[in-house]
């Protein structure tokens, strides 16, 4: 029988990546409706060191592929240690981060195995009512209370689809990063090291790095970013956006711009938001000093979070944010900036 | 060398529109189009044959209409299109869809097979990938440059979130295609009348059968199925604070971002 709730941990540079840690936080809630292990599967070269870590977090195993194939990303070497994890283990449930790594080789694996695979998931749940059981075996799942509901948006986030995989193992997920939430840290926690060895030769070598690069972060454009912080005309002037930047900065996110702010000349127009700008819909929209013009709020009703300040408490803006302040600005966001900065201190320190 | 690019008609997704009363997606009058990452892998296709000679097939899985997305292909200059469509094939899901592609790749035959990254109405970035395993050749994705082509090998720049790769890939081989890779060119005059003379080839069920697994395509094979679609509830005023100081507001700031896991 399939078993194990699978989470493929990404590493860059032999460093864990957030979403690894984040997906084993969600598997550790699945685990409480499936009770089966949570196993983290880490694939990389020289990168034991990081085992702990994956243990810290919530996995209760963790199996690793050490190789110097495995240094860099490539396609075949990695789906090809990852078809054998399979066909040794037989998972349950295999996540992968939604990342430009983990929709490059989770689709390679899923095909190469035979099973489904739901992109870009941003909720997964057991199925548990009767109806969600009963779906499951109608359409041929052998025991449904062990089948994963994924949700994903799709038409361009305009809509929700749930998807299921009843009939193969693993059911298989890629998530979106920033999506879920990683668990506690327990230093104390610790468990079992699969040394999972592969052999691999140059054949599975199918294509040749000639250069990897690596350059950092690059900016995004704001439809792409994750969280923006937006200024309208009550941030007072162009400085305004160098204190909009270091809030946005400490939440990994772009500054966009209200229109009133682009006719004044104080930002470039390619960070406009609105009917005559973008629309975004990043999952947080932080706005500051935008009164919420309609032309303003068709191009960002679609955030996930919206948070607006603004001096003024009849402004329209509060009619479409979550979470309203009445208050100056040029106050709170910096010192909005400086407890996120010490949040963010507080966090690596973990 | 032979170059087949595969397409997808899709819905203008910007212009996608929900009924506010039923929550349903609005169909009726939003364009079809040719979806945006396909277009630039036709236009790479296309820059990719005028450097080492060749042919360049288009291909789209889809109903009849899907007809339009071809033409608009062959008047941008590709060479032949190909519609692979039959009530079978109907509410594949990736897995299937891309053995479907995959078996007619093959009854055409191919030297480099470019897809585009993702479709704009699924998003899911996988039917390249399984196309390029179903054939059992090498890939590469997320391709922002084709630095150098010959007819034995292609040197591309492959984007990651964090840098990039310069690789070297023999042929045959298949590459998906993200925005930066090409500025696709319009149509010409002549070509749109050119393509109104071609013929769009119809490749059905009977032709594919024996190369398929027949029992994971269509909308009963494909691994996963859809249990529920729905629209994100509408969002409605949350809590103002009026008379919050500076520190308090903060914290209120926080601990919503918090609760959402911004942070």
């Amino acid at each position: 029988m399939s078993k194990g709730i699978f989470v493929v941990v990404e590493q860059r540079s032999g460093k864990v990546q957030n979403v690894g840690l984040e997906l084993i936080g969600e598997a550790t809630r699945l685990k409480e409706d499936l009770k089966d292990d949570v196993v983290a599967v880490l694939l990389g070269d020289k990168i034991e060191d990081q085992v702990a870590k994956l243990f810290h977090y919530g996995a209760d195993k963790v199996i690793l592929v050490d190789s110097p194939y495995l240094k860099e990303y490539v396609t075949e070497p990695y789906t090809k240690a990852l078809t054998q994890v399979c066909n040794e283990y037989d998972p349950e449930i295999m996540l992968f981060g939604a990342s430009s790594i983990g929709r490059d080789v989770a689709p390679r694996l899923a095909s190469r195995i035979k099973t489904g695979l739901v992109a870009d998931c941003t909720g997964l749940r057991m199925a548990k009512t009767e109806e969600e059981i009963a779906k499951e075996e109608a359409m041929g799942c052998e025991d449904g209370k062990r089948a994963l509901l994924m949700t994903r948006p799709a038409f361009g986030g305009n809509i929700m689809a749930t998807l299921m995989c009843p009939r193969t193992k693993p059911q298989m997920a890629t998530v979106r990063p920033g999506v879920m939430k990683r668990a506690d840290k327990d230093a104390s926690r610790t468990g079992e090291v699969i040394k999972f060895a592969v052999e691999f030769t140059d054949a599975d070598m199918n294509i040749e790095i000639i250069e990897a690069v690596k350059e950092g972060k690059k900016h995004a454009d704001i439809t792409e970013a994750k969280v923006l912080v937006s200024g309208g005309r009550g941030i007072g002037g162009p400085a305004g956006f160098d204190i909009l930047k270091e809030c946005a900065e400490q939440l990994g996110g772009e500054i966009a711009s209200s229109r009133a702010c682009v006719d004044a000349g104080w930002i470039e127009n390619s960070r406009q938001v609105g009917q005559t700008g973008k629309t975004v819909r990043p999952e947080l929209y932080l706005a500051c000093g935008i009164s919420g013009a309609i032309q303003h709020v068709a191009g960002m009703e679609g955030s996930e979070l919206v948070i607006s300040i603004n001096k003024n408490d009849t402004a329209a803006i509060f009619g479409v944010s979550d979470l309203g302040i009445v208050g100056d600005v040029k106050v709170i966001v910096p010192k909005l900036t400086e407890a996120l900065k010490k949040y963010n201190a507080e966090k690596n320190a973990n | 060398m032979k170059i087949v690019v595969c397409i997808k008609q899709v819905p203008d997704t910007v212009e996608v529109k929900i009924d506010p009363k039923t929550g349903t997606l609005i169909r009726d009058g939003v364009p079809s189009i040719i979806n945006p990452d396909d277009k630039t892998g036709i236009e790479a296709a296309l820059e990719l044959k005028e450097r080492v000679g060749g042919t360049v097939t288009v291909i789209s899985m889809g109903p009849p209409q899907a007809d339009v997305a071809l033409r608009e292909a062959l008047a941008m200059g590709c060479d032949e299109a190909y519609l692979v469509s039959a009530r079978e094939f109907g509410g594949s899901d990736t897995y299937a869809t891309s053995g479907i592609l995959a078996a007619a790749i093959k009854t055409l035959g191919y030297d480099v097979i470019i897809t585009g990254r993702q479709a704009i109405d699924g998003d899911t970035a996988q039917v390249g990938p399984q196309i390029g395993e179903k054939l059992a050749i090498p890939q590469v994705s997320y391709v922002e440059e084709i630095k150098e082509a010959a007819e034995d090998h292609l040197i591309v720049r492959r984007q990651f979130e964090d840098g990039y790769h310069i690789i070297k890939i023999k042929t045959p081989c298949l590459l998906t295609a993200i925005a930066e890779l090409a500025d696709a060119r319009y149509m010409t005059v002549s070509g749109i009348v050119d393509a109104y003379e071609k013929e769009i080839k119809v490749i059905g069920f009977e032709e594919l059968k024996d190369n398929l697994e027949l029992d994971m395509i269509g909308l009963k094979g494909s691994p996963t199925n859809v249990y529920q679609s729905f629209t994100k509830e509408v969002k409605g005023t949350g809590t103002v604070l009026k008379d919050a100081s500076a520190d308090e507001a903060v914290a209120a700031i926080i601990a919503k971002l918090e609760e959402k896991h911004i942070i």
